[in-house]
């Protein structure tokens, strides 16, 4: 049995193919274009092209995400909260909060021993704890932000950021630079800053370990020790890729209705 | 005679206001500078060629503002709330709500009959509903800052926003202008937005009329007509001196009563 799982997010597209609902057999993740439609079919597409698989394999599509109703080929759409949730029990299922941090928004999911979603939070309407707010600030340091993780642990003196909004942090940001003030300092210092805000998200559903961080901005090693220290718990990484958690709950959501049938 | 002086330091413009008795009698705005010491001398400096007047001839001078610490020349620091209620009762006497939008915060301060602030809220948290919005906006719309607020008297269905986040809110506009919607539609949707945030902190301290808009939004026509309309009545215009002022005014004030030997309020 073949099944996938397309989630459309604000600016990536991924697309996870399943065998028999228990092994990832391809996938893929490309930056969204203007049309949400042709974005989830090229991101199946690649993603079919490394599992070997052929369109007409596929049994069944569960589209999630932002955009998961411009997905065409979709048998089914399912909340993006509902395919988390699903896709880190599975990967790990002594996982109870899952925290994920996209390009566009944050959102805290807490999850029973049965996977099943027990609270969750979302904020998608301040730009300040999501992936934007480190976009901005790799811009005004002029670093590359796959690059930021890395210079973060090269920090060696504490810098605290006063201003959690991306508006203002970017303002403090350059007068940082202007003061003379470490590249990897600044940072590690907005890390904190993106850390605590996120955490404080996170607290109001109640964070239970295991912790898990899910979503673009997992791929920043530094936000790992940042967010475990701003919620007090450590932090750990899903044994796949953080980005496709959500497709990934599409494609077994997809295997539960090929099952059904 | 000696002088009395207010110096405010905002974040992005200064200024000095000199008063002899109960009377404006120099006047400086300068854009801040990258430290307030530098930002303070050089308003003062304008408000001294401006009046005529010498350093020395100022008897006591209040500082305020967000840079006020770092001030060298004043004799007393005040805080800029206490100096915006004193600025907007001297502009306006009968004001009982004062609705101050500076650079990078806004505050609604509420007072009570006698003049004494009562109640008020701030936020210095979020750039949307500060100046700081309207200046993100102004930039990716191309258009003068001072132009924004003119806008909205042409447009015909304003846009409106998903959520109140400035980075959000500058993608919208983004999109909007690629899209063909006229710069007026987009112009009043900024300053509706804008009023509907400032609305919020009015009502958290329960504005009351008089209301009275100080700082550099209260020149923005657009802004104050629909901040007017969620209110349900008219604000206050201020005629005796620039709305910018507020703050310095309150400053200078404060050094009058001082000079006076705090014998009457100076109204």
């Amino acid at each position: 049995m073949i099944t996938a799982g397309c989630d459309i997010g604000s600016l990536t597209a991924k697309a996870v193919i399943l065998r028999d609902g228990e092994e990832i057999i391809g996938y893929d993740i490309i930056r969204v274009k203007t049309n949400p439609g042709a974005s989830a079919r090229e991101a199946l597409e690649r993603a079919s092209e490394k599992a070997g698989v052929s369109n007409t394999e596929i049994e069944a599509i569960v589209g999630t995400g932002y955009g998961k109703d411009s997905v065409p080929f979709a048998s089914q759409t399912v909340s993006e909260i509902s395919c988390h949730a699903r896709g880190a029990w599975w990967s790990l299922p002594s996982v109870r909060t899952i925290i994920d941090i996209g390009g566009q928004d944050s959102k805290a999911i807490r999850i029973d021993e049965n996977g099943n979603v027990a609270r969750y939070i979302y904020n998608d309407k301040c730009a300040a704890g999501t992936g934007r707010f480190l976009e901005v600030m790799a811009k005004a340091l002029d670093v590359d932000l796959a690059q930021m993780g890395e210079l973060a642990e090269k920090s060696t003196e504490t810098i605290r950021i006063s201003n959690q909004c991306v508006i203002f942090a970017e303002t403090e940001v350059v007068s940082l630079i202007n003061e003379g003030r470490e590249t990897c300092d600044i940072i590690r210092g907005l890390h904190h800053a993106m850390a605590n805000r996120v955490a404080s998200l996170a607290k109001s559903i109640e964070v239970h370990e295991e912790v898990v961080m899910t979503g673009g901005v997992a791929k920043n090693s530094g936000m790992f020790s940042a967010l475990s220290e701003g919620l007090g718990l450590p932090v750990r990484a899903l044994p796949i890729d953080p980005q496709i958690n959500g497709a990934l709950g599409a494609a077994l959501m997809a295997a539960d209705i090929v099952a059904k049938k | 005679m000696k002088f009395a002086a207010g110096c405010d330091v905002g974040s992005l413009t200064s200024k000095a206001i000199i008063m002899d008795g109960n009377r404006i009698v120099g006047t400086g705005i300068v854009k801040s500078k990258a430290k307030p010491e530098l930002s303070a001398e050089a308003a003062m400096n304008a408000a001294l060629s401006n009046g005529g007047i010498t350093m020395e001839q100022i008897g006591y001078c209040v500082g305020t503002g967000y840079g006020r610490e770092k001030i060298p020349f004043v004799d007393e620091t005040k805080s800029e709330i206490a100096c915006h209620a004193k600025g907007a009762r001297w502009l306006a006497p009968s004001v009982k709500t004062v609705i101050d939008i500076g650079g990078q915060d806004c505050k609604a301060i509420k007072l009570d009959n006698n003049g004494n602030v009562e109640n008020f809220v701030t936020n210095d948290k979020c750039a949307s509903g500060t100046g700081r919005f309207l200046e993100v906006m102004a930039d990716v719309l191309d258009v003068d800052i001072n132009e924004l607020g003119n806008l909205s008297a042409r447009a015909r269905s304003p846009i409106t926003f998903a959520s109140t986040c400035t980075v959000w809110a500058q993608a919208d506009v983004i999109k909007y202008i690629n899209s063909g919607v006229p710069i007026e539609d987009i112009g009043a949707g900024i300053n509706n937005a804008m009023a509907k945030r400032v609305a919020i902190l009015a009502s958290a301290v329960r504005a009351e009329k008089e209301v009275v808009m100080t700082g550099g939004v209260a020149k923005n026509r657009g802004v104050v007509s629909t901040l007017e309309k969620i209110l349900g009545y008219r604000i206050r215009k201020i005629r005796r001196a620039d709305p910018q002022l507020a703050g310095a005014i309150g400053a200078a004030v404060f050094s009058l009563e001082k000079l006076n030997g705090y014998q009457k309020e100076a109204v």
